[in-house]
């Protein structure tokens, strides 16, 4: 099986029927992965551990017992979820060699159903950051970067200058993770979503990132960043593979009582032909400022294409939009302050030599530990939340957010099935141009189109659509209602069909995947 | 108005992290900066919100033991132990006042 086939419709039959074993599955990866390091987007490849899973998944389907689809495949984990026995860094020097002694309830789901995992995957510092350029393991380098799309649009500057400098950031903070799947190193991969840190790297990487409704699937054994707003993403090549994934990690966990007790019900997704009894809601608010007028046109082309399918499409509005961005810098750095407070040296991770009073072990520790975003958002969440400050800005912050949710629950409660929006401002940006902006005023900027739907706990997702001028990636974003995946994911999944997103050509894979692979049509809609 | 060095040694002891340099406090004025945009919102008559899924209840479980005895393996990741106890360095005493501190802040 090619390493670009879909999980439910092509690579578990080929498991079944025998065609391809978990160990050659593997291997590929692992080989794939060691090919392309210099996209950096693994900071721990488990390599032995992948093998020995590999081999007995093997040894599973030989009987004629695989655990279900995901049984013998390789799965990539963003490096905040805790791995037992395998490092979990966050990128940060404060958890450098640091070896969990347990498993994050989705790993845990993942390797019960039989998952190989190939690795650990970087990103900014504790998932701060929306470039995956501020760990402490250096900046992912997005695959599309080194594709023939892009090579071919780029005009070099100069005989002397390389495609070194003329790389493009993956997005952030589950970078890794996107580049990852990107790169087909690994048929599916976690990241996680506190402002968009799921879906923007998927927008900029061309692959599927899914944001499920806060409170589906548990977050035991995530790092925390904002407790009230993080949730574990999901990021595959299609539509149909995240609802897969999300079959596999939705659910009450009793260790997060932040999980609904809903009984949820894994399903398949339908294939939709008749849009006409689906109302679409543009909202005006997402034209937002320094959206590129490439993007603009692609949705607008894309509303185009649910009209002429016969959907209803409305503009809506959602006013609070614009403070969106500002009410989550509250709420976000005032529960960083708080969750970061754990890292004192004491119990696990790094510990500083000073030994003078405990207070100033800690102070030296974090100050050795973190990076200059880290500390600033703690310091600036400490601000939020002093005495002083406590209800012009925490609980001000806490009542916007509440009129930010009432603005999606008006909306939805109008008529409208889904919002359609574009999930980045551009296509990716340089590396170098990126980090002439410090990464406040990055994120600020780049989670506008994201954020809102962490504030509201709303299900989100990106869905690849066309390739730019410069030949990179740029995805839109479709927003669900509450605990409404499926609809969601099935209206996703219709209209990946109709835009048919070109596949990534990058050398590296080509060499690696023998198998005749399906040329599909470049992408009609650009 | 600029945040004064009383605040800013204040957040320094709360938070137990340093402004390390100019950049620092200057990040900590924009924040505040960017943060009073809340400010222009009405929010009169509108409650807080802690949680999306405040119309749910929380819910308790069972008082049953169902995992624990791993003292061992809690205890890998410290750096300083002894038999079975973290060891931390002397406490009750405070960090050291403004002027005795090495920080940025004594330059302001």
């Amino acid at each position: 099986a090619a390493l670009k086939d879909g999980l439910r419709s092509q690579v578990s039959a080929a498991l079944k029927e025998g065609r391809v074993t978990p160990t050659e599955l593997c291997q590929r990866c692992l080989a794939l992965i060691k090919s392309t390091k210099f996209l950096n987007a693994y900071i721990t490849v488990a390599e032995e551990t992948a093998l020995k899973q590999a081999e007995e998944s093997e040894e599973r389907y030989k009987r004629g017992q695989p655990l279900g689809i995901l049984d013998g495949i390789p799965i990539a984990v963003k490096d905040n979820f805790n791995t037992a026995g395998i490092e979990t860094t966050c990128a940060s020097n404060m958890l450098k060699g640091y070896i969990s002694p347990y498993n994050a309830t989705v790993v845990q789901k993942l390797l019960d159903r039989g998952a190989v995992l190939v690795g650990k995957t970087n990103l900014d510092e504790f998932a701060m950051g929306s470039g995956s350029t501020d760990g402490v393991f250096g900046p992912v380098r997005n695959p599309w970067s080194y594709s023939k799309q892009y090579k071919e649009k780029s005009v070099p500057k100069s005989h002397s200058e390389d495609e070194e400098s003329n790389w493009v950031i993956t997005g952030g903070s589950s970078g890794g993770s996107a580049a990852a799947v990107s790169s087909f190193t690994c048929f599916a991969a976690l990241g996680s979503d506190t402002g968009g840190s799921t879906r923007n790297p998927a927008a900029h990487c061309g692959v599927v990132g899914l944001k499920p409704t806060y409170g589906l699937i548990s977050r035991h054994g995530l790092i925390p960043l904002v407790n009230s707003m993080d949730v574990p993403g999901i990021l595959t090549r299609c539509v149909d593979d995240a609802a897969v994934l999300l079959g596999s990690l939705a659910g009450h966990d009793p260790k997060d009582s932040t999980t609904i007790q809903d009984v949820f019900k894994p399903f398949e997704l339908p294939n939709l032909t008749d849009v006409s009894k689906l109302s679409i809601g543009i909202p005006k608010e997402y034209h937002a400022p320094g959206l590129s007028s490439e993007i603009v046109a692609l949705w607008s082309k894309a509303t185009d294409l649910f009209k002429n399918a016969g959907a209803k499409v409305v503009e809506v509005s959602l006013p609070h939009t614009p403070y969106s961005i500002v009410c989550y810098h509250v709420l976000c750095t005032a529960e960083v302050a708080s969750n970061m407070a754990r890292f004192d040296g004491l119990e696990y991770g790094h510990r500083s030599d000073t030994k003078e009073s405990t207070e100033s072990m800690y102070a030296a520790t974090r100050r050795e530990g973190f990076n200059d975003v880290v500390r600033g958002r703690i310091l600036s969440g400490n601000y939020f939340l002093l005495k002083q400050n406590y209800e012009k800005y925490f609980v001000k912050a806490q009542k916007v957010r509440r009129l930010i949710a009432n603005d999606f629950v008006q909306v939805f409660r109008s008529g409208i099935d889904i919002l359609l929006t574009p999930t980045t401002l551009s296509d990716a940006a340089p590396y170098t141009e990126f980090i002439q902006e410090d990464n406040r005023t990055r994120s600020a900027q780049d989670d506008i189109l994201t954020q809102a739907a962490n504030m509201a706990g709303l299900p989100a997702i990106n869905v690849p659509t066309a390739l730019s001028e410069r030949g990179l990636p740029v995805g839109l974003q479709f927003i669900g209602r509450s605990f409404q995946e499926k609809q969601l994911l099935t209206v996703a999944k219709w209209f990946e069909k109709q835009v048919q997103f070109p596949m990534i050509q990058l050398e590296e894979v080509e060499r690696h995947d023998s198998a005749v692979f399906q040329h599909q049509k470049s992408a009609s809609f650009s | 108005q600029k945040v004064s060095v009383e605040v800013l040694d204040h957040l320094e002891h709360l938070a137990l992290v340093d402004f390390r340099d100019s950049e620092g406090v200057e990040r900590l004025q924009k924040a505040i900066q960017f943060a009073d945009q809340l400010h222009e919102v009405n929010t009169d008559g509108v409650e807080p919100m802690d949680s999306v899924l405040e119309d749910r209840c929380l819910y308790l479980r069972e008082d049953d033991v169902t995992e624990g005895n791993c003292t061992k393996a809690l205890l890998e990741n410290a750096r300083e132990k002894v038999e079975e106890y973290f060891v931390a360095p002397p406490g009750n005493i405070p960090l050291p006042k403004l002027e005795e501190r090495e920080t940025f802040l004594q330059g302001s």
